[in-house]
């Protein structure tokens, strides 16, 4: 791909960008630097921040996919997926009707929700034994 | 089975794990504007929040906002709250009713006394105590003995917060607001016509985890009405750069356009309609062209057509000008007076003043 016009660039009508793209990524940039020397996480809700259509696609497209791909289901589903920037994760929550409730780019190395809660181990452990007990 | 104390036990016995409850913080957090560390904040404090009796009481009002909180789809966020409070009282949607229904208010009102959440919907009329009444008890009556024992009050609607409709001249029924009644309860507006279904249990959640919330000066609470309609609108770029719709079918129009010049009153509207939107997160007036009415402050109704831009004065200048203009000479500066008192009535009802308001007054 030596000449500029072989890439394939879909012009939109710049008319109606908010422009607030580069800053996010920028936001994004200095939260995993910080993340990498201090261990500090950080959370951006991307719907406190008007996007055009448009910019949120080409959000989507330059993060991209990464390696994991998570489903939640918990009052509805939830995707968690690592993008293709390692400690960039997206989290989008739906309710029951699959409508989104929050969007969510979060610096971690696993975003909290993910792990098994605390406050849910004892239920675990009474249904295991429950479990046991009716088989013996 | 013991009947839950804290909103986050109501929610375990509803067979809500913690990463539900986790996720339920997350889009709390999300509908009131906060920064998302404030997730573990807002569960702490869930966890807590005790589980508070709420007396619903509906006066000159056309249950239009509690169909706007029941409309919202099943099994939502906003339906999870109202499974986290005890809803003692609300006529339209209690299965009981005549005196049973009063008596389950009385004994709402004797076991909590003090210490339940006053929700209201309508205005209240202040003319013939007949005009509007429940249980033979006028509504101004059951709003006093009812506030007096409320820890809070949260008037639901722009009847409630500011006479709304009911309100709107002639105002037959000499309907008021609650805040116009009650002096000595804080009072939390939640204006709209309806407000946001998302925005009334949000307020609510936000008054279990933090108590009162932070006010403006019209008592919203400034995290659902801190912004106004256009300075969060997707259309407010064309704004900036002086592209507007002229008329409902120009160009304009099709292309999106601003639709300050057909009357959109977004610029002095506060509320969260551009970023919660409606059905569901769908959309809001201005994304399906129409512009906003500004429906969630007050007099609405009384501030000039829907359909005309901010900066026109409310009113009609040519029978007044009239008799101006049989003073002779005083005629240009009785005039000038006239747009004065129109642009002191403008600013009362918190109108945008153009460039052509000014120059007529020379």
């Amino acid at each position: 791909m030596n000449r500029l016009e072989s890439i394939p660039v879909d012009v939109q009508n710049t008319a109606s960008l908010t422009g607030n793209l580069l800053p996010l990524l920028h936001e994004l940039h200095h939260a995993l630097q910080t993340y990498a020397a201090t261990g500090a996480t950080h959370s951006i809700d991307l719907n406190s921040l008007p996007m055009a259509p448009e910019e949120d696609a080409q959000l989507e497209q330059l993060l991209g996919g990464g390696e994991v791909r998570a489903q939640l289901q918990a009052l509805g589903n939830s995707e968690i997926t690592e993008t293709a920037i390692p400690g960039v994760w997206r989290v989008t929550h739906r309710n029951a009707d699959g409508a989104v409730v929050a969007r969510l780019l979060e610096i971690t190395d696993c975003p909290a929700i993910l792990k098994t809660q605390h406050q849910d181990l004892a239920d675990g452990v009474q249904r295991l034994e429950t479990l046991i007990s009716e088989g013996s | 089975m013991n009947k839950p104390v804290t909103v986050a036990d109501a929610l375990r016995l509803g067979g809500v794990t913690r990463r539900g409850f986790l996720k339920y913080c997350s889009a709390i957090a999300s509908l009131m504007a906060l920064p998302p560390a404030s997730v573990s904040v807002i569960a702490a404090a869930l966890e807590k929040a005790r589980r508070p009796s709420v007396i619903w009481l509906s006066f000159q009002e056309c249950t239009g906002c509690t169909e706007s909180l029941t409309r919202s789809h099943a099994a939502t966020v906003e339906d999870l709250i109202f499974n986290a409070i005890s809803l003692d009282y609300h006529h339209t949607l209690q299965a009981a009713s005549g005196d049973a229904a009063e008596a389950a208010r009385e004994a709402a009102m004797h076991d909590n006394y003090g210490n339940y959440l006053l929700v209201v919907d309508g205005s209240i009329p202040t003319g013939n105590p007949g005009y509007s009444t429940i249980a033979g008890i006028s509504n101004k009556d059951m709003l006093l003995e009812v506030a007096a024992g409320a820890a809070a009050i949260v008037s639901v609607g722009s009847c409630a917060a500011f006479g709304g409709i009911p309100h709107a001249d002639p105002n037959p029924t000499g309907a008021v607001s609650v805040a116009d009644l009650i002096k000595d309860k804080p009072i939390i507006n939640v204006p709209g016509c309806p407000p946001i279904p998302a925005v009334i249990t949000g307020v609510l959640v936000q008054y279990l985890t933090f108590g009162l919330p932070q006010l403006d000066h019209l008592g919203r609470p400034v995290a659902f009405y801190g912004q106004s309609i256009h300075d969060r609108c997707y259309r407010r770029p064309f704004y900036d750069k002086g592209l507007f719709a002229e008329s409902f079918d120009d160009e304009g129009a099709k292309k999106g356009w601003c639709l300050y010049k057909v009357g959109c009153k977004g610029p002095t509207t506060y509320n969260a309609c551009a970023t919660t939107k409606w059905n569901n997160g769908t959309s809001f007036p201005i994304e399906a062209g129409h512009p906003c009415l500004g429906c969630s402050e007050p007099d609405f109704w009384d501030a000039g057509s829907f359909y005309k831009a901010l900066s026109t004065p409310t009113g009609s200048i040519g029978a007044t000008a009239v008799y101006a203009a049989g003073a002779g000479l005083l005629a240009g500066a009785a005039l000038g007076a006239v747009q004065r008192s129109r642009k002191n009535a403008a600013i009362r009802k918190h109108e945008k003043i153009g460039i052509d308001d000014l120059t007529q007054e020379s």
